[in-house]
């Protein structure tokens, strides 16, 4: 077996008083889409966190390959207004890069001509582009999104998680994202991690949606996602047209 | 020879300050840490006092306590206190023990004001070399940290994503300010400094377009500052070191009236 790109062990984490992960086992093999969805405060963002060695667990540990090169999209990120930032200049962090990579990034992440405006003048959808445009310049064998399309509308997010898949295929890294948007999530991931404090369950997508834990965590919300989830594969076994409407995803969405 | 003229040497180490802490003074308005030069700064005094009671340059006990002070808050800052609670209480606490401790110091009859608000017409040749060679360890360090330090402003996360240690970064700026602060004291003081760091960088933020053009900008503003204001002050006979803030002051007016009738117009 290989060895994962980064793999977490039995990692317990607390803030103050409060335990916010609880002997916490993840893995990430390269080539692997990993999502880990959980309700607010499960911990995901600490996880992240801990995997990136911004935060001490308390036991347990991080083992990342050795030389790991990691692109990082954060769930969000605050420029202070006093701090001027070009697109471009903001894809040459820490690493410079000519011009002609960074136009040729912004191309590909579908925002061309971008690249003088101000990071703080963009859109919500540019804004997001554009950290992932950056996080991909580092030729990352492990990409790490937490929530990378908060603020983006559904097809937004879909573009966004296809450009994903995208790259996933062209360098072959690993993905781990967090994700909210569950029924987008449930098809584009190889793997999910249902995280309540621990992991409650994990597996591939129709595993896990049908674990009784992940049902009792996110209950009726989920059930557009399943049925988006299963209309995908109806597709590609019978004819499920007349669902059609009844499961499209702006029906999912409410 | 040119340095013999106490106007040339006040001229230079004015110069020779703004150059080393513009830059600087622009990551301390984007990482929002004014108070924390003004702690650092403030502190200093009580570095005075330790020179003076031990004998040992000025130079150096300013740069010690700077440096230890900077080094406790970043330490225990967020343990409880809010950090400008804390930077209240240990800038002014050193402030206070500085002034006090001076008292004690027998046979000394020093000039506090000039401390306090600098002294940069009685600036050496030795005071001079120190203002240079500080000023070239902090251009060296910030240069050589640059991106990293950009990374580490802008998400810590991010840095860590890309193998940058951010508290590692936080230490070189707190480096660069000690030092700073003690290469500033003789130019203007310990008052005044924070104004040197934080003005110029205000005043050009609305002409720059990315980091690099916001820190050269800066450099030139503090240094064109620091010429005037030596100039403005031999004119009109007035304290050096505030006269050199009071010009930064009316740039920045200047730019912010200006970017306002640009963005109007």
């Amino acid at each position: 077996m290989a060895h994962p790109l980064v793999k977490a062990r039995n990692l317990t984490v607390r803030h103050g008083e409060t335990t916010v992960l609880h002997n916490v086992d993840l893995h990430v093999d390269a080539g692997e889409i990993v999502t880990i969805v959980g309700p607010n405060g499960s911990g995901k963002s600490t996880l992240i966190a801990a995997l990136l060695g911004g935060v001490r667990p308390v036991t347990g540990g991080v083992e990342r390959a050795r030389g790991l090169r990691i692109g990082y999209v954060p769930q969000r990120l605050v420029l202070d207004p006093t701090l001027p930032m070009t697109v471009e200049r903001f894809l040459g962090l820490p690493r410079r890069v000519s011009s002609a990579r960074a136009a040729e990034a912004l191309e590909r992440a579908g925002v061309p001509d971008i690249g003088d405006r101000q990071m703080a003048a963009l859109s919500g959808g540019q804004f997001q582009r554009a950290l992932l445009a950056r996080a991909i310049l580092e030729e990352p064998q492990l990409l790490i999104l937490d929530e990378a399309t908060a603020g983006l509308d559904q097809p937004g997010s879909a573009a966004f998680y296809r450009r994903i898949e995208e790259v996933r295929r062209d360098t072959g890294c690993g993905v781990l994202m967090i994700s909210h948007d569950l029924h987008v999530v449930m098809s584009a991931s190889d793997r999910v991690i249902c995280l309540n404090g621990h992991v409650c369950c994990e597996g591939t997508p129709e595993v896990v949606a049908a674990a009784p834990d992940y049902r009792r965590l996110f209950g009726a919300g989920t059930r557009g996602a399943l049925a988006l989830y299963r209309h995908h594969h109806d597709h590609e076994h019978d004819h499920p047209h007349h669902h059609h409407h009844h499961d499209h995803p702006q029906d999912a969405a409410e | 020879m040119m340095l013999d003229d106490f106007m040339t040497r006040a001229a230079l180490a004015g110069i020779g300050t703004g150059l080393a802490a513009a830059p600087l003074g622009c990551f301390v308005v984007w990482r929002r840490m004014a108070y924390f030069g003004d702690a650092t700064a403030h502190a200093a005094i009580l570095g005075v006092a330790l020179s003076l009671a031990l004998s040992l340059p000025v130079f150096v006990g300013t740069l010690v306590v700077a440096l230890v002070m900077a080094t406790i808050v970043a330490v225990i800052s967020g343990r409880g206190y809010a950090m400008d609670t804390l930077l209240g209480v240990m800038a002014h606490s050193a402030l206070a023990f500085g002034l006090v401790g001076v008292t004690f110091l027998d046979g000394v009859r020093i000039d506090l004001m000039a401390y306090l608000f600098g002294d940069i017409l009685s600036v050496s040749r030795g005071d001079l070399a120190v203002v240079w060679g500080g000023a070239a360890l902090v251009l060296a360090l910030i240069g050589w940290r640059w991106s990293a330090l950009l990374t580490s402003t802008l998400n810590p996360d991010l840095a860590r994503a890309a193998g940058i240690d951010p508290k590692r970064e936080q230490l070189v700026l707190t480096l660069a300010l000690a030092v700073v602060v003690a290469v500033a004291i003789k130019v203007v003081g310990v008052l005044l400094i924070t104004a040197l760091l934080i003005i110029p960088a205000a005043t050009v933020r609305p002409f720059a377009s990315t980091p690099e053009r916001m820190g050269i900008l800066a450099a030139l503003v503090a240094m064109v500052s620091a010429w005037a204001g030596l100039r403005a002050s031999y004119a009109l006979d007035t304290p050096t070191g505030p006269t050199i803030v009071c010009v930064t002051a009316l740039l920045f007016s200047l730019s912010t009236v200006a970017s306002g009738l640009r963005r109007a117009g």
